[in-house]
């Protein structure tokens, strides 16, 4: 067994490899890897996607690709696949080097994907979404269902999964719909890897250690697991080794259990924490929005809450926590069952969003593509949207000038949207100026209080930090700010008071000087 | 425009304007602008005597505006990513309501004041029902969620049946002066229904674009959710799309049955799927959010044109529906390959 | 049948047993309002009315159920009626040839159909709205609205089989193959697939061509059949008779549970919508009422049928909601 030759080590103890230029995790014998992508570039149009990446994946292990959206991961898993073909650079598949692939091709070595979406239809039964690649080769041939219950059934004993095979996957929970996806993308063809992209995006706790289970048994059966990611807590917890890429660059290959969590986090977003926790908040002034013993069944209880101007606010919890909800109530989108909100010492029942608009709160939400903005439409339209009423000229239709006057000053002066012109598609910006204009659309309706849900999500690494600096000035000029996340290191680096949520709970308040990120982790995932 | 560039923020405007930012600017114009000027063209050499003559365009100007107003009624429910199937149906009823009140209440022996006085009785007769219908479709498209498509089918095949009903499938003719003349006659030169046409047009250009109804619909149309979190009435908005396409039914039946000098359940039917042709032909997008009534408006002349043309050259109108037809398919590929050929200019130029 | 979940509830929620249900209501209302409703001669003569529509709504549930639609079936139908017609008058023939005739032409227009939607990226109402528009447009050029009377005999022969009058025959011919293909074949399981979710079916290697053709095709080749079997009832070719009828037939598989969005259908639903209207048609005129009013009665039924699964959709979404979490 050749044993790695010892180049310098980089400041994480990774080793330099002479072989390639990228850090090797150290004490990793160099067998043949089993895929291996050698100096990979890709350009679309002006754009630089990935320049130069080299990325290895071993035979049956549990590797992510890690880094924001934007950073060329999936470019680098299309090329994969065969879907794009690379412009410089090879896949070398078992020593075997190709400057190119096919779907085809990569599918017959074993290359399976699960995209995010999961590709499952809905309105077939679970046998048949598994086996529906039997279906796809002879069009005329009788569907034979019970053979596609006994793959099924096959690949679920693999599995060691079980799943009631005549249900309408449509009607099942996420969670086990990614195993359908998982068992299908195993049925038929020798699997030897598996990508997933973003797995454990909608899953809660015990449906991720049900995926690592899973994925543990994919591991003992031989085929290897990459999965594409962003979330740091899904890295720590599932692989084994990491890549990261930043900017269409590889940043280097680690051990997951010695790499430090802190690092790897910068590695990923690019050191956008100073490390400054934010002074205690002093301000005395009455809170602007008091929430007493709010309750939606099913969702959340008893949740008290005090908002004071210039305070930010951090709330933290797991996906299925019920922050959300809770968001959607101070919103009015979700009426509670029972408990108070005061607006100024006024209570209020908020009973649709305009409400709640008109009583000055705001909320961004969690899902820009689909709920933040409207894609297709221009800048300018998406400024003005939830103001279109006090832009009223004197018969009734909008006044020009006053419509300007708004989209200059919120989208130009204050919130320095990257773009020439308002009057363009808002999703020919980058995710960075996407959300700035989702911003100056909320704070054009002037409001005291300001719900920010996951706002950094799907930004790239150099926006996060600008998009935080708005977020404390506007706090500094007197906002109320409530800000959602999942991201430890967000909440505890922008907040003055942090709120944990766990089942729909408040299960403890922190100060951010006083507590640690292990401590808050703890909290949130015991 | 390719998503995976889409992170680059690239000027659209630059200090030259190129002729890529021409076509984008306005392709739907531009295009109709190329047919309309070919059309021309060919119907003049076809027959120079006949088609270029004053009385081409005033036998235009009378007979597209029922069309049009037709027309703009199926516009602005695309826009908002919804379909009127209802419109002719609705059209017709409320006329059959209206003849059915000025031929009752009128006779050769009836004073003039009293003329108008019925007159007016029988529009605002035709405006409700048509406001009624429009209440309804909108309440079960925006309320209830159901396929816009399913709805005015349902409305439609409704209100077709109601008015076959009432009147066994007959015919209700014969008006006074008053009214013929909104369909035949001219005013300082220009036809009346035409100017009906017109200001129907620069009503629906002027809400979409300017109005916070409008803009609200073109929103909804390209994703009603979205909308709808940002403190939209999206519900009543849609209500609202509905109420206002049975509206300009009204305007149109009113042209109809004056033009006609008469009222029937089953007329115009063939112009239903017209109207969506020149929409979607005049560049508003039938997923919704997107387009111009002087689109629509230059669709239309461009239809009229051929049919015009082909009637004067003596071809059957059976001739013209099929051009049309073939028109629709023609301007599809044509947007599909320019299109293509935009996107193949922007990347070779963004290269660079 | 398909690899289904037979939990009593989710039978009972299921769309067709709604509208069997319905159907059974009005079954019992109309014979006890009139006599002559329940009677073997009164059953068939419907079955016969309404087997042209059947042979119909065969062809565009196929195409609902791929997520798509189809406009201009009835012209089709119409056209390929007519060029069967000019042809089996000039040259003679028999069944065979007239069938083989009538399906091909529909085939091929509704392969056109598919062509053109697959290639030019367009949304299918608008291809098949202009397609709809110019086949039926060219063929009243051609025709000038005249209409073949001088059929052959053999063909306007009444024929039966078994006492089951030969339309009816031909048409459930058509609905067993419909089924037959829907649930027996993969092709049928592409089909749900495709409807169900069209990026899905990209990725796992769907020929997107084919099955696009197929379902058009299938949609022109049965409107062909229904225009023949029309042509032998009434013993004629008259080229607009059949138009019009494009949101009959919609409405009756919409009816039956098939969803605009796609992926949703069955045979049985179908049928039962036809049913449905076909004895609501009947049964009004049997007590009487004008058949001027079945426009009115039908659009109703239209709404509140699907205003009612709207309805129901909605409130289990809230609940399903409030419980996800």
């Amino acid at each position: 067994m050749a044993s790695p030759c010892e180049g310098g080590r980089d400041a994480d103890g990774a080793i330099m490899n002479p072989k390639s230029n990228h850090p090797e995790p150290p004490g990793q014998q160099i067998a043949p890897a089993f895929i291996e992508m050698r100096g990979i570039s890709k350009r679309f149009g002006g754009v630089r996607a990935l320049s130069d990446v080299s990325f290895s994946i071993q035979a049956a292990e549990i590797h992510c690709l890690a880094g924001e959206n934007g950073c060329g991961k999936s470019t680098l898993i299309k090329i994969l696949s065969g879907v794009y073909a690379p412009d410089e650079g090879q896949i070398v598949l078992e020593g075997k080097p190709h400057s190119h692939l096919t779907p085809a091709a990569s599918q017959r070595f074993g290359v399976q994907i699960i995209y995010q979406d999961l590709s499952l239809f809905p309105n077939l039964s679970v046998a048949e979404n598994i086996a529906f690649g039997h279906q796809v080769q002879t069009p005329l041939r009788f569907a034979d269902y019970k053979a596609m219950r006994k793959q099924a059934q096959a690949v679920m004993e693999r599995l060691k999964i079980s799943l009631p095979l005549g249900a309408l996957v449509g009607t099942l929970p996420i969670a086990r719909r990614q195993l359908v996806a998982i068992c299908r993308a195993l049925a038929g063809e020798q699997a030897r890897l598996v990508v997933m992209d973003e797995p454990t995006a909608s899953l809660t706790h015990q449906e991720v250690d049900a995926l690592l289970a899973t994925i543990h048994e994919l591991k003992r059966q031989g085929i290897a697991t990459v999965f594409v990611s962003h979330r740091l807590d899904e890295v720590m917890t599932i692989a084994e080794r990491v890549t990261v890429l930043r900017d269409g660059r590889n940043l280097g290959t680690y051990w997951v259990r010695d790499i430090d969590r802190r690092r790897l986090g910068e590695l990923i977003t690019g050191h956008v924490f100073e490390n400054a926790l934010k002074p205690p908040f002093t301000g005395k002034e009455h809170p602007v929005l008091e929430v007493r013993g709010l309750s939606c069944e099913g969702q959340y209880d008893g949740v008290n809450l005090q908002l004071r101007p210039g305070e930010i606010v951090g709330l933290i919890g797991r996906l299925g926590s019920g922050r959300t909800e809770f968001a959607l109530s101070l919103f009015g989108m979700n009426p509670p069952d029972r408990g108070e909100i005061r607006v100024n010492g006024k209570p209020v029942h908020l009973r649709s969003n305009r409400e709640a608009i008109r009583q000055k709160i705001a909320y961004v939400s969690e899902d820009r593509l689909s709920l933040g903005l409207v894609m297709p439409q221009t800048i300018a339209d998406n400024t003005v949207i939830s103001v279109l009423d006090r832009l009223r000229g004197p018969i009734g239709l909008i006044d020009g000038t006053l419509r300007a006057q708004t989209i200059e000053r919120w989208i130009f002066q204050e919130l320095r949207v990257k773009t020439n012109t308002a009057d363009r598609p808002v999703q020919q910006l980058s995710g960075g100026n996407q959300q700035r204009v989702v911003l100056a659309k909320w704070l054009a309706t002037d409001p005291r209080v300001l719900i920010l849900d996951s706002p950094t999500v799907g930004v790239d690494i150099g926006a996060k930090a600008g998009i935080f600096q708005i977020v404390d000035a506007l706090a500094a000029r007197g906002l109320a700010i409530l800000l959602i996340s999942d991201e430890v290191e967000e909440v505890l680096y922008q907040s003055h008071r942090i709120l944990v949520m766990r089942s729909g709970r408040i299960v403890g308040t922190y100060d951010p000087q006083h507590v640690s990120e292990q401590e808050l982790r703890e909290t949130i995932y015991a | 425009m390719p998503t995976e560039a889409s992170t680059s923020t690239a000027p659209t405007s630059p200090t030259r304007p190129s002729l890529i930012d021409w076509l984008v600017r306005d392709p739907t114009v531009t295009m109709l602008g190329g047919l309309i000027v070919l059309a021309v063209i060919f119907f003049s050499a076809m027959a120079p005597s006949r088609f270029l003559s004053l009385d081409t365009p005033r036998a235009m100007a009378f007979q597209m505006p029922e069309l049009g107003i037709l027309a703009l009624a199926m516009m602005v429910p695309l826009m908002s990513g919804g379909l009127n199937l209802a419109i002719i149906a609705t059209a017709n009823l409320s006329a059959l309501v209206m003849a059915a009140i000025i031929t009752k209440m009128i006779g050769p022996t009836s004073p003039p004041q009293a003329l108008f006085g019925v007159i007016a009785f029988a529009l605002t007769a035709g405006l409700v029902t048509s406001l009624i219908i429009g209440l309804i479709t909108g309440a079960i498209v925006a309320f209830l969620g159901v396929h816009p498509i399913l709805v005015t089918l349902g409305t439609m095949t409704a209100v077709k049946g109601i008015a076959v009903y009432a009147t066994n499938g007959g015919v209700i003719g014969g008006f006074p002066p008053p009214i013929l003349f909104l369909g035949n006659g001219t005013l300082a030169g220009v036809p009346v229904p035409m100017i009906f046409f017109v200001l129907c047009a620069v009503l629906v250009a002027v809400i979409m674009s300017h109005a916070p109804f409008g803009v609200a619909v073109r929103m909804i149309g390209s994703n009603e959710k979205a909308t709808r979190y940002s403190g939209v009435a999206t519900d009543w908005m849609v209500v609202g799309v509905y109420i206002l396409s049975s509206l300009l039914c009204w305007v149109a039946a009113i042209v109809m049955m004056a033009r006609f000098n008469s009222a029937r359940a089953g007329y115009a039917e063939s112009y239903l799927l017209i109207t969506i042709l020149a929409a979607v032909l005049g560049g508003i997008d039938p997923n919704g959010g997107f387009g111009k009534v002087l689109g629509l408006f230059m669709s239309l002349i461009l239809l009229q044109i051929i049919s015009t043309g082909f009637t004067l050259v003596g071809f059957s109108p059976h001739l013209t529906e099929a051009i049309w037809g073939a028109t629709m398919i023609l301007a599809i590929a044509i947007a599909l390959v320019r299109d293509r050929w935009i996107t193949h200019l922007w990347l070779r130029k963004t290269s660079k | 049948m398909p690899d289904r979940d037979p939990s009593f509830k989710a039978v009972f929620r299921r769309h067709d047993v709604q509208i069997a249900v319905i159907v059974a209501v009005m079954v019992v209302l109309f014979s006890a309002i009139s006599p002559s409703f329940l009677s073997a001669s009164n059953g068939v003569s419907l079955l016969e009315t309404y087997s042209v529509m059947a042979i119909m709504a065969s062809g565009l549930l196929v195409v609902l159920i791929s997520g798509g639609i189809d406009i201009s079936f009835a012209a089709i139908a119409a056209v390929s009626q007519y060029l069967t017609a000019t042809i089996l008058v000039r040259s003679g023939g028999n069944w065979f040839v007239a069938f083989g005739l009538a399906a091909g032409f529909g085939a091929l227009l509704g392969i056109v159909n598919a062509l053109l939607i697959y290639y030019l990226r367009a949304l299918a109402v608008i291809v098949t709205i202009s397609t709809m528009t110019f086949y039926f447009a060219i063929l009243m050029f051609v025709t000038e609205g005249k209409s073949i009377y001088n059929l052959p005999d053999w063909f306007t022969a009444d024929l039966s089989l078994f006492g089951t009058p030969f339309p009816v025959v031909v048409a459930g011919i058509v609905l067993l193959l419909t089924v037959f293909f829907l649930s027996r074949l993969s092709i049928g399981r592409q089909i749900y697939g495709l409807g169900g979710n069209p990026e899905a079916a990209k990725r796992v290697g769907c020929n997107l061509l084919g099955l696009q053709c197929f379902v058009y095709g299938y949609s022109g080749f049965t409107a062909g059949i229904a225009g023949l079997v029309q042509a032998h009832r009434v013993e004629e070719v008259v080229p607009n008779a059949l138009i019009g009828r494009e949101l009959d037939v919609l409405a009756a598989v919409v009816l039956g549970g098939a969803s605009l969005l796609g992926g949703i259908g069955t045979v049985s639903g179908t049928i039962l919508g036809i049913v449905l209207l076909a004895i609501l048609q009947n049964g009004l005129t049997l007590m009487g009422v004008s058949s001027y009013s079945f426009g009115f009665v039908t659009g109703l039924i239209i709404l509140i049928s699907v205003s009612a699964t709207a309805y129901a959709a909605k409130r289990q979404q809230r609940r399903h909601v409030r419980h996800a979490n």
